[in-house]
């Protein structure tokens, strides 16, 4: 298996290149949709992006891959992505960053950065993505293309890897917010393998009437970190969206001082749990079984896994450790508990809030070299995972030539007045 | 009742009333024993999965699926008859169950287990504060039950090599994602025989539930906590068997009492029971560090159970039908001890009880007969109904003697032992000879055929041994070969003495 940039895919998009099957009929005919590298797909290698899953070829479909396959989706393969989903560049793959259609030189934003490449670039149509802590908008933002985080319990997890389970959901990344809400469509038929999974399929509205619709805009959204400049670039989408009827709302979300530490607790101590089953035992590189099993775990463990990945493991580990636990894991859970309250207080005043999905705009390749500043980049997008609700991100125009993404969240289950928000922005600025 | 919840071993318990107990008994110091059962629930698939639960006779690794082999992506779906068997445990050992019960992680690594963690209940188990009566050392005893809660059995390893020289391990997934019950008790108990009358107590009320089947080998795994008043609590893992925990236990009292003996501390530890020596080894002191990290379980929602407790109906209990046979019967207590003690033998006697005499069918069933299969370690569900019934009817009409039946009763579990097709009573009389009259009936034939072969009786009586040979092929040709040729010849020699004829 030939793995970085190749002529085939020079952005170093796809972790495997699949062969395309003969067309079939349905929804999404013809149409090519590439599956991020933690989906499941029988028959197809599915690595996460990790060295530790090399030569894991799943013995099944997620069930995301089933609705596409049922509607002719043709997947031309699996993309890369920040290892296991725990970055917000790709930079953290274990077989090389995927880089930016619009500057190779620069990120593509993570994790889902080789589905937003890949769309980016015309290799495919559409994309699906996973989302923990903004892994489908922060790349969608950085590609310049459109991306959805749907309400958690909308879309199955089964077959999707876990990285977090109580935050993470798939969803659709394209060109177009018809083709993102398309493949949404498809993907929200009910699976009771999921037991988070609610029986609420997604039911698209997009006829771009927002008049009379109010749009919060929290003051926190433009703190500090933000650059002026995609500050003022989001601020003018927004005025756009004003001018297409909505009345805009300035607001607090005062929650957003804890987000962050909040995410990064829970999200690590859920995967600190969820990459244990990675011992060598069934799949994977195989550990030395002449060796004490605790000594062959370790040393599969400590070779495969990236460093990334590692510090995640043992930040997570120590949060759930007793005597830690409720300093840590319970503290973030109150915070979790928090912002969902300021969204539900949010929402009975507005219908939707904007601001900007990233801070900044794409960064250059290895630019930014301490865990920090990098977690730093997600603020805007955790908050929507801590509470479940739906927020998606569309292209806003560009800063020096790199675009920016319009980020637009919505309450639980109302994915079809984000996207249909985010259709009238699409063609009001088209118009 | 109301009882105190969580108290530790070695603190003062407060006696359950009526046992009698004291600080010091006999001279020696009270023991202390608490224990945590884990019994696999019969349902038909696993726990978390669709695989089926029926995997003891097939090869390794064959009842499984993403989801019991924690493939990477996969989720628990989960087994709602799992729970529904779970409380009514809890209900039968009169436990309050919680409004919602929650799964959590316990997270350690070990070959065995699929994912790096197990599926159990932790801070919101499904009931609490339950009891349990039992048979104590004194009087009847009630023995407080802790917590109820549901969990996934792990994989299952298998050593090769020697236990001096292990080569390496394999793993069997079969047993993966069964649905465990854990039962815990609190320190109540205060002897091996005890221990051993609660667990007995468990299996007959949860094999009257329908939930469990205690033949199943592997299906109950016991950690029992143990300490001898004021002294520190050891923790005796891995014990696989109901008698296993009584010996287990003896051997650790004795153990602890010898350290005390020589002026030396238990130490508190986890030890583990080594089942073929019969002996308690200490675990690796590593293993007692153990920290699971317990975070409440995120693929799955919490159970809302109160609620559905409420529309479940609880069958017969082994207390009620004790009462009940006593009163619709007419049995001893004895009897009906013994016999509401297991589920299938209760069964068994219900099935007898029409004979027309009860109390003869209960001394049958409850006493012959669980003596004679305990000494052939037969189980009663391999005893044909019919034939036994049949046994019991002709000792209500005094058909046969108790002796001749008892010969009768043997011969017919002994031929449930070969496989055999056991014959009816009165072919087995026959047969053997045992029955009042079936000796007249052959020596009626006999003297028929002395009377008709009068010339090989002259010779017989000339001395000619060959032609007695020629008289018994004479009369099992007329009885058809039922009768035994060895008894007809001692029959016919008695007939051919001169002072008999
Ligand atoms: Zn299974």
């Amino acid at each position: 298996m030939v793995r970085g940039e190749t002529q085939q895919d020079p952005l170093n998009a796809f972790i495997t290149l699949a062969e395309i099957p003969p067309r079939a009929p349905g929804r999404l005919s013809g149409i090519t949709v590439a599956v991020k590298d933690n989906i499941s797909t029988r028959g197809v290698e599915t690595t996460c992006g990790s060295r530790i899953l090399s030569g894991y070829v799943p013995p099944y479909d997620a069930h995301v891959v089933d609705l596409i396959r049922n509607e002719g989706a043709l997947i031309p393969g699996k993309t890369n992505m920040d290892e296991f989903g725990m970055g917000s560049s790709t930079e953290n793959s274990g077989f090389g960053p995927a880089r930016n259609p619009r500057d190779p030189e620069r990120v593509t934003g993570g994790s889902s950065g080789g589905s937003a490449a890949a769309v980016a670039s015309g290799m495919a149509r559409m994309a699906l993505g996973t989302d923990t802590g903004g892994s489908i908008r922060c790349p969608a933002a950085f590609c310049g293309i459109v991306g959805l985080k749907p309400t958690y319990g909308r879309i199955s997890r089964y077959g999707l890897v876990a990285y977090a389970n109580s935050l993470e959901q798939i969803g659709p990344m394209a060109l177009s917010v018809a083709d993102c809400s398309l493949l949404m469509e498809v993907i929200s038929r009910f699976d009771a393998r999921d037991a988070t999974m609610q029986d609420r399929p997604y039911l698209p509205r997009l006829d771009g009437d927002i008049r009379g619709m109010r749009i919060g805009v929290p003051a926190e959204f433009f703190g500090e970190g933000v650059d002026p400049a995609v500050a003022d670039r989001v601020r003018k989408a927004i005025s756009v969206l004003e001018g297409l009827g909505a009345a805009i709302v300035e607001c607090a979300m005062p929650s957003m001082e804890y987000a962050l530490a909040a995410y990064y607790v829970t999200c690590t101590s859920e995967a600190s749990s969820n990459l244990a089953r990675f011992d060598g035992v069934r799949y994977g590189p195989a550990s030395d079984y002449k060796k004490p099993w605790h000594e062959a775990f370790q040393e599969v463990r400590m070779q495969h896994f990236g460093p990334e990945v590692r510090r995640r493991i043992l930040i997570g580990t120590f949060a759930l450790s007793a005597g830690y636990y409720g300093k840590y894991y319970g503290k973030a859970q109150v915070a979790r508990e928090h912002v969902r309250e300021d969204y539900s207080r949010l929402f009975q005043e507005v219908d939707l809030l904007a601001g900007p999905t990233m801070p900044t705009v794409a960064w250059k390749i290895g630019e930014k070299s301490d865990p920090l500043s990098m977690y730093l980049a997600d603020i805007l997008t955790v908050p929507a995972n801590l509470a479940g609700v739906p927020a998606a991100s569309v292209p806003c125009g560009t800063v020096q030539g790199l675009p920016v993404g319009l980020q637009l969240t919505g309450r639980a289950f109302e994915d079809e007045l984000v996207m249909n928000a985010a259709y009238a922005y699409e063609q009001g600025v088209k118009a | 009742m109301t009882v105190p919840i969580g108290m530790e071993a070695g603190s003062a318990v407060r006696e359950t009333a009526g046992s009698g107990l004291a600080a010091v008994e006999g001279g020696r110091e009270t023991v202390i024993i608490g224990l945590e059962v884990h019994c696999q629930l019969n349902t038909e698939s696993k726990l978390f999965c669709g695989c089926s639960t029926d995997y003891r006779s097939d090869p390794p690794n064959t009842h499984v699926c993403p989801t019991c082999l924690g493939l990477p992506g996969s989720l628990p779906a989960m087994n709602r008859r799992a729970v529904e068997y779970a409380l009514l445990v809890a209900k039968a050992l009169n436990c309050r169950v919680a409004d919602e019960a929650e799964f959590a992680r316990k997270n350690y690594f070990y070959p065995d287990l699929t994912k790096g963690f197990q599926i159990t209940m932790y801070n919101r188990p499904l009931a609490e504060g339950g009891y349990l009566d039992i048979e104590g050392d004194g009087a009847e005893k009630r023995v407080r039950i802790t917590r109820i809660h549901l969990e996934e059995d792990p994989g299952r390893l298998v050593h090769m090599g020697t236990p001096d020289r292990p080569r390496y391990s394999l793993v069997d997934y079969n047993r993966s994602g069964i649905p465990l019950i854990e039962i815990v008790t609190e320190p109540d108990l205060r002897s091996p025989k005890e221990a051993r009358r609660l667990l007995n107590g468990l299996r007959t009320t949860l094999e009257y539930l329908g939930v469990f089947d205690g033949d199943q080998e592997g299906s109950l795994r016991v950690d029992a906590n143990i300490s001898i008043r004021g002294s520190e609590r050891v923790e005796v893992k891995n014990i696989s068997s109901y008698r296993g925990v009584e010996k287990a236990l003896t051997y650790e009292i004795t153990r602890q009492r010898g350290v005390l003996r020589r002026g030396q501390k238990v130490e508190r530890e986890t030890r583990h029971f080594v089942e073929a020596r019969g002996v308690t080894t200490s675990a690796r002191s590593k293993e007692q560090e153990h920290d699971y990290r317990y975070f409440t379980e995120p693929d799955l929602r919490p159970l809302q159970v109160r609620h559905w407790v409420e529309g479940i109906a609880l069958p017969e209990l082994p207390a009620a039908r004790r009462e009940r046979f006593t009163a619709q019967y007419g049995i001893s207590p004895e009897h009906a001890r013994t016999l509401c003690g297991e589920l299938r033998l209760a069964e068994f006697f219900e099935q007898m009880a029409p004979c027309g005499n009860p109390l003869l069918a209960a001394t049958w069933v409850a006493d012959t007969l669980q003596g004679e299969l305990n000494y052939r370690e037969m189980e009663i569900g391999k005893v044909p109904p019919a034939r036994f019934r049949e046994l019991l009817g002709m000792l209500c009409r005094k058909e046969v003697t108790d002796k001749a039946a008892v010969e009768v009763l043997r011969r017919m579990l002994d031929q449930c032992l070969k496989g055999e097709e056991v014959q009816s009573p009165a072919q087995i009389m026959e047969k053997n000879m045992l029955g009042k009259t079936a000796g007249d009936t052959f020596t009626g034939i006999v003297r028929e055929v002395i009377a008709e072969c009068g010339d090989a009786v002259r010779d017989y009586r000339a001395g000619r041994g060959e032609a007695l040979n020629f008289l018994v092929g004479q009369v099992m040709k007329r009885t058809r070969g039922r009768a035994d040729p060895k008894e007809l010849t001692r029959i016919l020699r008695e007939e051919l003495e001169p002072q008999g004829t």
